[in-house]
């Protein structure tokens, strides 16, 4: 494991670089556009003098690699900035609870995922021939190829509108031990019916191929030949050899974290990350899309490591060199 | 390959040169469900081409005399809230993913892709190992939420520039028919989308770099240039195909999610934008039949992108299942 854990250090020093590269070009974008977003966040109705005032007092006059230096230096004392939207707020202070009611809602969904498509997938493998088979890759395949954007409407409208057994969006948060926890409430299956859909379809499709795989193995006919049972075939040789890749599926899962909830949120107006995150980039509030990429970007690098530590233990003969898997 | 199917491809071969390509086209149309893939996306996209020839209407022709219709014979789908035909705006929006998706795959997966592939392949050392960390950070940062930010922060910008290039051509229209918003989409779905094709082709050149031909062209004198486009890009025609094919969805599925969010296109029709019109809890519950128009086009086409990737993998790795 010494070639893993050089590598595993050369990444985590990457990461730091990536975040400066990943800040810079936002930080630029959000200062090179056209938009003046003092005059738009002062409002139509302010005078030029207040606009150049507020200008002039936030640094805004400055060249930009100044007030970059600047935004770098004070977000690494831990201030990034004001919300806009939430005058006098600190950012991160807007940030955590809406990132609480995205990984809610998440967590229950990987739980979900987990759970159903690992059987599933299993007994899709085992029926393989046999009538079943065509079924359940075609539903698979149809039901992980439906996009959040048209399965959220199409969900909404089933079971919103026409059965009227849910709530058509919103989430609803209720103080459980001094915590504001929403999961609990029936505004959450929706969005937790749409994501969990999807991904127990894709895993479940992706554990079939793994267990099909498993099965051909001679150390499966090994345990055959010595007389075992198929249960205990299927359950300790078959399946737990089959979940190792599958152990990697959760870094994915955890790096669409942020993007995937953007759609989703936006469509059933749940108060997290990504709904933020649209509303930010809507009202040009700059430091809360700095902070926002940043932790997206962190996220997200987190998750790829843990998917390239993941496939290192798994599978040894991915060399794992200091160049990285190619 | 086994033995029988080598036999047995001797014994045809008479006349007809049978060439990889050739056992390679022939074994995805063996298949009924790539076949359908394949027809369905063929639907899609002709439409798309062809929507000012087949869509009836002007995806903006507003009816307010008209609004909400059935389905019926002037209008096949039914109308909308401003009595515009739906039929018609489904064509329309298949033609923005159709300029979406061939300006991203000419400028990201063809001209970036392949020209930072063949260089990075061919010229090992410097410059391949900066260009494939490039390659690994962008795999490493959340692109969506970049590509977001670029449309949403550069829009403005690059349709100032687009008036500036109408003053200065004398080409009018160009700002009116939403081509800054094409431009600035593509751009952005190419500076992120080249990665995968670069590491196929980088990965190909590695390795046909070394082979005999390229070795003898090299000794009787073949410049670089002729021997990277006459000898190294032909080979990889097939692999360059499947990689785009596999790479539409993404980009169609991206036009739409950023149109939805009101950062794509603007001024043209949009299957992001008619979901955005006719979702929603109030509208669902009036007329759910246009709902179902643009997410049935939509799914499909997702279907039936999934289905080919899996046919072709499936064909070019046939020990995957």
């Amino acid at each position: 494991m010494n070639g893993l854990a050089a590598y595993v250090l050369r990444r985590l020093l990457l990461v730091p670089v990536i975040l400066f590269v990943v800040s810079m070009v936002t930080f630029a974008l959000g200062r090179y556009a056209p938009n003046d977003y003092v005059a738009i966040q002062a409002g139509s109705r302010a005078r030029p003098e207040t606009i150049e005032r507020i200008r002039e007092e936030r640094g805004l006059n400055d060249p930009v690699y100044e007030q970059y230096i600047r935004y770098v230096g004070k977000a690494l004392r831990g201030d990034f900035g004001q919300s806009v939207k939430y005058r006098g707020t600190d950012v991160q202070d807007v940030i955590f609870p809406r990132l609480w009611v995205t990984l809610q809602y998440n967590a229950v969904v990987m739980l979900l995922t987990f759970a159903i498509g690992i059987p599933v997938g299993t007994w899709a493998a085992l029926r393989r021939g046999t009538w079943l088979d065509p079924l359940s890759i075609g539903t698979f395949v149809l039901v992980a190829s439906v996009p959040v954007l048209v399965s959220v409407p199409l969900l909404q409208w089933l079971f919103a509108v026409k059965l009227g057994w849910l709530p058509t969006g919103g989430w609803n948060e209720r103080n459980i031990l001094g915590v504001k926890v929403g999961i609990f409430s029936a505004e959450a299956i929706l969005p937790v019916l749409a994501l969990t859909l999807v991904s127990v379809a894709g895993l479940a499709r992706y554990m079939r191929a793994q267990v099909l795989d498993v099965l051909d193995q001679d150390f499966v006919r090994t345990a055959r030949a010595k007389g075992l049972n198929e249960y205990p075939v299927i359950t300790r040789h078959v399946v737990r050899n089959a979940l190792l890749p599958i152990a990697t599926l959760m870094g994915f899962e955890l790096a669409s974290l942020f993007t995937g909830s953007i759609i989703l949120e936006t469509l059933l107006g749940i108060p997290g990350i990504g709904l933020f995150a649209f509303e930010s980039i809507g009202s040009r509030d700059y430091d809360s899309i700095m902070a926002i990429v940043l932790l997206g970007a962190l996220v997200f690098q987190i998750a790829m490591l843990l998917v390239d530590i993941a496939y290192g233990f798994i599978d040894p003969r991915i060399r794992l060199s200091a160049e990285g898997p190619t | 390959m086994n033995q029988a199917e080598l036999t047995a491809g001797s014994l045809e071969a008479g006349e007809i040169r049978r060439t990889p390509q050739f056992r390679f086209y022939r074994r995805l149309v063996r298949r009924p469900v790539a076949v359908a893939a394949i027809l369905i996306i063929l639907v899609v996209y002709t439409a798309g081409v062809l929507a000012p020839v087949v869509a009836p209407y002007h995806f903006d022709d507003a009816d307010l005399h008209n609004t909400f219709a059935s389905p019926s014979g002037d209008h096949l789908l039914g109308t909308d809230r401003l009595g515009r035909d739906v039929l018609s705006r489904l064509v329309w929006s298949a033609q923005t993913t159709v300029i979406i998706s061939a300006l991203t795959v000419i400028g990201g997966s063809l001209i970036l892709g392949v020209s930072l592939g063949l260089t990075t392949g061919y010229f090992a050392g410097r410059v391949d190992s900066v260009i494939m960390r490039v390659a690994d950070a962008l795999y490493s940062v959340p692109t969506f939420l970049l590509i977001l930010i670029i449309n949403a922060t550069m829009k403005d910008r690059i349709k100032s520039l687009f008036h500036d290039i109408e003053d200065f051509s004398g080409i009018g229209g160009l700002v009116r028919s939403g081509a800054p918003n094409f431009f600035l989409l593509s751009l952005a779905l190419s500076i992120f989308g080249w990665v995968g094709m670069a590491r196929l082709v980088r990965s190909q050149v590695l390795s046909l770099r070394e082979s005999n031909y390229v070795l003898a062209a090299r000794a009787i004198g073949s410049s670089t240039p002729r021997i990277l486009f006459r000898h190294l890009l032909p080979q990889l025609t097939n692999l360059m195909v499947v990689t785009i094919t596999l790479s539409l969805g993404a980009v169609a599925l991206a036009e739409v999610s950023l149109t939805f969010l009101g950062i794509g296109v603007e001024d043209h029709a949009s299957f992001g934008v008619m979901i955005f019109q006719y979702a929603g809890p109030t509208n669902v519950r009036a007329h759910p039949l246009l709902l179902f128009a643009p997410t049935i086009v939509v799914a499909s086409l997702m279907l039936s992108f999934n289905l080919l990737g899996d046919a072709l993998t499936d064909i070019l790795s046939p020990r995957r299942r």
